[in-house]
C-alpha cells in the first residue's frame, strides 16, 4: 500500500496546509513540512528516512517512529490517499 | 562538513477557529531551566529523577509575608505549621525557627514534633484520632488538646482525675460560614448549642483548664469573608464563656485552609489569578475578630495553622519522559515517571508543567500520564505542551503541600527530596527508599521460605 498526498492539498513555504475538500486549515512544523514534500513528491517511506537523517542530526529510528506516527496523523486528518480510496 | 540542522519531531496541527477563549488568554510557555539558580538537569543528573525540590528562600519570604499580613493587622499573633501538609523535619524546623509552634493531627505526628525539639507546651494537638496514651503524653506535656468529640472529652477528665494534672485544653468549634461543604464531622457544631454544651460541660468539670477556642472551616477556600464569620462566631461563644463564667478564653485558633496559587480542576481560570491573597484573609479574620462583642482584659492570642498557602509554591517535583504514544483519538501522549503515587494532588489540581530545556515554538495538544499500571494515572487530561521527547526533563509546580505525605508506595520506591539554602547550596533531606527500606520491615513464614519453579 502506498502513501499519496491528496493531489488538491495547497502546502505554502512556511507550513500553512489547506484541504479544499473539507475546508480545514492545519500548520506543520519544519521536519513535519519537509516530510510532507518528500510525501508529495512521491517519495517511499525509505527513502524519506534517509534524507531526513542526512539533514537533521538525529539517528534513524527515532525518524521512522516519527515518521509513521506523522502519517497516521495525516490519515486521521483524511489528508492521504490511499490506494484503495 | 555541514552542520545538521536540530531535529524535532514532525506534528500537524489541525486550526481551530470555532472556539475563542472569551479572555483571550493563551497559554505561554517558558523553559523552567533553573530553580532557585541550581539548573534543573544538573539537580536530575546528581539526585536521579523525579526528584522533589524544595526552596528556602521561597518558603521563608512566604511565612514571612504571612507573619505580617496578620501581625500589621491584630496584636497578638501566633503561627503553628501544619504538620499533616509536609513534615519532613527539615522543613518543619524552618517553620521552627521561624517561630512557629507544631500543629499535629496524630500521635505519630506529635512524636515527629517533640522529635524535632518542639516544648510540649508549644504543640497543639488537633484531630479525631488521639489515643489514651497520646492524651496522656499530651497532658504531661502541657500541650494545648484540641477536643473533638465528647468521648475525648470524657476520656481526658479521666485522665485527669487519675493524674491530677489539669489538662489545657481547647474545643474545635464547625459552624455554618456560608459556604458548602459544612465540615461538620470535626468537632462540636455552634448552631446547635453542641459546642455551647461541650463548653458548660468542661467548665463544669472543675479538672481542665479551657484555654482557647478552634475551628477549621474547609480546605482550599477561596472565601476571605467566610473566615471573618468564623472569628466572629467565636468570639460570640468566648464573651458567652466570659459572661457565664468570669473565664477569659486565651487564644481563638482560626486554623487554616487558605487557598494556594494552584489551579482547582474545573476551575475556568487560574488560581494564580482567582486565589485570594494571604492579606485578604489576614484582612477578614482580625477586622472580624476586632470588630466583635469579645471584649476580655487581654485580646486573645490568634493562631493561625495554614499549611498549604505557606508552602505550596515553596516546592516543585523534576520528572523525565519515559516514552511519547499516540492514542486512538489521535491524541498525543506523553508518560511521565512521576505519577499519582508521587503527585496526589494531581487529583484535585492541574498543576503547572513547564519543560526544564529549551524548546520550539511548535506546541501539541497532550494526556500526561504516569508510570503507574493504573488507568487513574492522569497527571493532566490535556494540556498545550511543547514537542518532549524521551529523557526531557519537566518541573511540575506548587508541589510543596501534601504531596510528601500523602506520597504512596505503590509498585515502585519514594524519590530523594532536597532542599535549596538561601545561598543556593542544595541539601539532600530525605533520602530515597529502597527495595531493603520496604522489605526490612515484612516477616517471612519458614514454611513460605522456599519454593521450586
Amino acid at each position: 500500500m502506498t502513501m499519496k498526498i491528496k493531489n488538491n492539498i495547497a502546502v505554502s513555504d512556511n507550513g500553512f496546509v489547506f484541504n479544499p475538500g473539507s475546508g480545514e486549515s492545519f500548520t506543520v512544523n519544519p521536519v513535519g513540512l519537509e516530510m510532507l514534500n518528500q510525501l508529495r513528491k512521491g517519495l517511499s517511506q525509505t527513502e524519506i528516512i534517509a534524507e531526513i537523517q542526512a539533514a537533521y542530526n538525529t539517528e534513524e529510528a527515532i525518524i521512522e517512529r516519527d515518521l509513521l506516527d506523522f502519517l497516521d496523523m495525516l490519515r486521521q486528518y483524511r489528508l492521504i490517499q490511499l490506494d484503495d480510496e | 562538513m555541514t552542520t545538521k540542522k536540530v531535529y524535532e519531531r514532525p506534528i500537524i496541527k489541525k486550526l481551530e477557529s470555532n472556539m475563542p477563549n472569551k479572555f483571550g488568554m493563551r497559554t505561554i510557555f517558558e523553559p523552567v531551566t533553573h530553580l532557585d539558580g541550581v539548573e534543573v538537569k544538573a539537580l536530575a543528573k546528581e539526585y536521579g529523577s523525579p526528584l522533589f525540590v524544595i526552596s528556602e528562600k521561597k518558603l521563608r519570604k512566604n511565612f514571612r509575608a504571612a507573619r505580617q499580613a496578620f501581625e500589621t493587622r491584630y496584636p497578638r499573633v501566633q503561627f503553628a505549621w501544619s504538620y499533616k501538609t509536609n513534615y519532613l523535619s527539615a522543613v518543619c524546623n524552618m517553620y521552627h525557627q521561624e517561630g512557629s509552634w507544631a500543629e499535629v493531627v496524630s500521635g505519630f505526628e506529635y512524636d515527629k514534633a517533640i522529635n524535632n525539639g518542639v516544648e510540649g507546651s508549644k504543640i497543639i494537638f488537633n484531630g479525631p484520632d488521639k489515643s489514651e496514651v497520646d492524651l496522656r503524653k499530651a497532658v504531661t506535656n502541657n500541650s494545648l488538646i484540641h477536643i473533638d468529640h465528647l468521648d475525648e472529652l470524657y476520656m481526658l477528665q479521666d485522665i485527669a482525675k487519675s493524674t491530677g494534672r489539669r489538662p489545657k485544653v481547647a474545643i474545635r468549634v464547625n459552624m455554618d460560614t456560608g459556604i458548602y461543604p459544612i465540615w461538620d464531622r470535626f468537632g462540636f457544631n455552634y448552631e446547635n448549642g453542641q459546642a455551647w454544651d461541650a463548653l458548660n460541660k468542661i467548665m463544669f468539670s472543675g479538672v481542665m483548664d479551657l484555654m482557647g477556642l478552634h475551628t477549621h472551616i474547609g480546605t482550599f477556600m477561596l472565601s476571605p469573608a467566610a473566615y471573618g464569620v468564623a472569628a466572629s462566631k467565636l468570639a460570640h461563644l468566648a464573651q458567652s464563656v466570659l459572661n457565664k463564667y468570669g473565664h477569659e478564653i486565651k487564644y481563638i485558633d482560626m486554623g487554616g485552609g487558605f487557598a494556594s496559587k494552584n489551579t482547582l480542576k474545573g476551575s475556568y481560570l487560574p488560581g494564580t489569578d482567582i486565589s485570594p491573597s494571604i492579606d485578604d484573609f489576614a484582612e477578614a479574620i482580625t477586622s472580624a475578630l476586632m470588630n466583635s462583642d469579645y471584649r476580655p482584659k487581654n485580646p486573645p492570642l490568634l493562631i493561625i495553622e495554614s499549611g498549604r498557602a505557606l508552602i505550596d509554591d515553596a516546592a516543585w517535583l523534576i520528572g523525565s519522559v519515559l516514552a511519547n504514544k499516540r492514542l486512538s483519538d489521535g491524541r498525543r501522549s506523553t508518560i511521565l515517571d512521576v505519577g499519582v503515587n508521587l503527585l496526589f494532588t494531581a487529583f484535585w489540581y492541574d498543576h503547572k508543567i513547564t519543560p526544564a530545556q529549551t524548546f520550539t515554538s511548535y506546541t501539541e495538544d497532550t494526556a500526561l500520564f504516569g508510570p503507574l499500571c493504573m488507568n487513574i494515572d492522569v497527571l493532566r487530561e490535556s494540556i498545550n505542551m511543547p514537542l518532549l521527547n524521551k529523557e526531557d526533563l519537566v518541573v511540575i509546580h506548587h508541589v510543596g503541600a501534601y504531596n510528601m505525605t500523602q506520597w504512596m508506595q505503590f509498585i515502585t520506591l519514594r524519590p530523594k527530596v532536597v532542599l535549596i539554602d538561601e545561598q543556593e547550596k542544595v541539601h539532600l533531606i530525605r533520602n530515597n527508599e529502597t527495595l531493603d527500606t520496604i522489605a526490612s520491615l515484612e516477616v517471612m513464614p519458614p514454611h513460605l521460605s522456599f519454593f521450586e519453579l
